[in-house]
């Protein structure tokens, strides 16, 4: 297989296998360019795309951006705080004022689920999907896995643990598709108010206890405790969050084995995660964070590729 | 093979052909000092590997440097196809700042693939000398100024004909066919 089965990058959901191992491979490829002494190919040097934040990012929207430079793409930025968008305009005719200025593709994040899906039905571009609301987030889903691919050869049969506040998480949902996807056993864990009412109709299992979990793991994926959303009341507490469901380096050593330690950024330390263990050698986090710009690259360029 | 095909390199004369290219080069680049054998990918790989091999043969002291490189990020026929591009491996272990490189094909064609070849070259320095070795050249087929330094053997031939070059390694027999292929 050489091309994608689908025109966009809106979510995990809708990707078979095949297109997340494509993604893979040409990844690979481009992990290798961002090692060179010269870390740029000039494979979309006519393409033109467009980075629209209509939500707050950085991480996201600095390793796409330099993927896109790392592709000689021409690159054109807009955040919402600073827009016409706080003077009323929708979506479609925002989107429609950029393409006039003759864009090819859009990368996308945007508070609302089903954003990137909405637009892709209504706008002539590629679009590729940084996050909708709690939805979906599919390239860091596919850096994920591809880093735990990196890392142990094969998702095949590995044991992934996601822990943390998974109802307000797209990263959650969106590494739970791509995760079963390559044949991992996903679960979850959590206090009960933070998971969603759908979970077990993925066939992921909540354990409510994290030692219980990390023991039957090979890697554990800490989500980020959302600050701002503290208001909720999910929670009694911060410091009892922690004390139940925070990772520290006591923990990590008392398991039976040596689990990798993921997580998506940015990082709370000393909330789901201490200091000691995030920069612990079984931490893989900065290597998520350079596979994502391979990631991206990959995923821009099999887009692109299939532009008419 | 089909009536109009026809071998114009068999087993014997691939040989000869590859015996001479290597003493051709061990005329114009002595004992390999600060030189750099690169095969493109996907086909020139075998002939690099082939020539290498040859050397080592005549000199067992040569210490020759070689990679192979991939040009699909540099082409410039990307989205002029169906489906995108899909690379293969790149291995240049080394900087070629300031080597004298040899670049190896199968065949040179219409020479856009070369020039591809010199970008994807750029990236890993800025070498001080580039020469281009080619099993077959097509003539008079060039879209682009590009000329070989060192030929394995000159065909006329016509724009709907196709060369095929098989390695032992992988098609069980060295030899190069001129063919036509049906409904193109």
């Amino acid at each position: 297989m050489s091309k994608l089965s689908v025109n966009h990058l809106l979510g995990i959901k809708n990707l078979l296998k095949e297109d997340i191992e494509l993604i893979f491979q040409t990844a690979d490829h481009f992990k290798q360019v961002i090692n060179r002494p010269i870390k740029k190919v000039p494979s979309l040097r006519d393409i033109t795309i467009a980075n629209l934040f209509f939500e707050n990012s950085t991480r996201t929207k600095l390793s796409f951006e330099i993927a896109e430079k790392r592709l000689s793409a021409d690159i054109i930025n807009f955040s919402s705080s600073s827009s016409s968008v706080t003077k009323g305009e929708t979506l479609i005719d925002t989107v429609n004022n950029i393409l006039s200025m003759k864009v090819d593709m859009v990368v996308m994040r945007h508070p609302n689920p089903g954003a990137a899906n909405f637009l892709s039905k209504h706008v002539d571009a590629k679009i590729v999907n940084a996050g909708d609301g709690a939805h979906e987030h599919p390239t860091q889903a596919l850096l994920d896995a591809f880093s735990i691919r990196e890392k142990y050869g094969n998702l095949k049969g590995k044991n992934v643990v996601i822990v943390g506040d998974v109802l307000h998480s797209r990263v959650a949902l969106s590494n739970i598709f791509c995760l079963q996807k390559l044949g991992a056993n996903v679960k979850v864990c959590g206090p009960l108010t933070l998971m969603p009412k759908y979970i077990t109709s993925l066939g992921v299992e909540v354990i409510t206890n994290l030692k219980e979990a990390l023991n039957w793991c090979d890697v554990a994926m800490m989500l980020r405790i959302q600050l701002e959303r503290q208001d909720l009341k999910l929670f009694p507490s911060l410091r009892e969050y922690t004390m139940l469901y925070g990772l520290n380096k006591e923990l990590l050593d008392s398991l039976d084995k040596e689990i990798t330690v993921m997580h998506p950024g940015p990082i709370n330390r000393g909330v789901e995660i201490t200091s000691d263990v995030a920069d612990s050698k079984q931490s893989i986090i900065l290597e998520q964070v350079e596979n994502g710009v391979a990631i991206r690259m990959a995923v821009l360029y099999l887009l692109a590729g299939q532009i008419e | 093979m089909g009536k109009n095909d026809r071998i114009i390199l068999d087993e014997k004369h691939f040989d000869i052909t590859i015996k001479r290219l290597a003493h051709q080069l061990i005329e114009n680049y002595n004992d390999f000092t600060n030189t750099t054998l690169i095969g493109l990918q996907p086909r020139g790989i075998f002939l690099a590997e082939r020539i290498k091999a040859e050397l080592l043969k005549i000199n067992k002291n040569f210490k020759i440097e070689a990679g192979s490189l991939d040009v699909t990020f540099y082409r410039d026929d990307y989205r002029r196809q169906g489906a995108p591009l899909i690379p293969n491996e790149t291995h240049v272990d080394f900087t070629i700042e300031d080597k004298q490189v040899i670049l190896v094909d199968d065949v040179l064609f219409t020479g856009r693939t070369i020039r591809s070849g010199l970008d994807a070259l750029l990236a890993f320095g800025r070498p001080k000398k580039v020469a281009l070795l080619t099993l077959i050249n097509r003539r008079h087929k060039r879209d682009l100024p590009i000329q070989a330094d060192f030929i394995g053997k000159n065909i006329h031939s016509i724009d709907e004909e196709r060369v095929l070059v098989n390695w032992k390694e992988t098609d069980g027999k060295d030899e190069v066919i001129l063919y036509t292929p049906k409904d193109e």
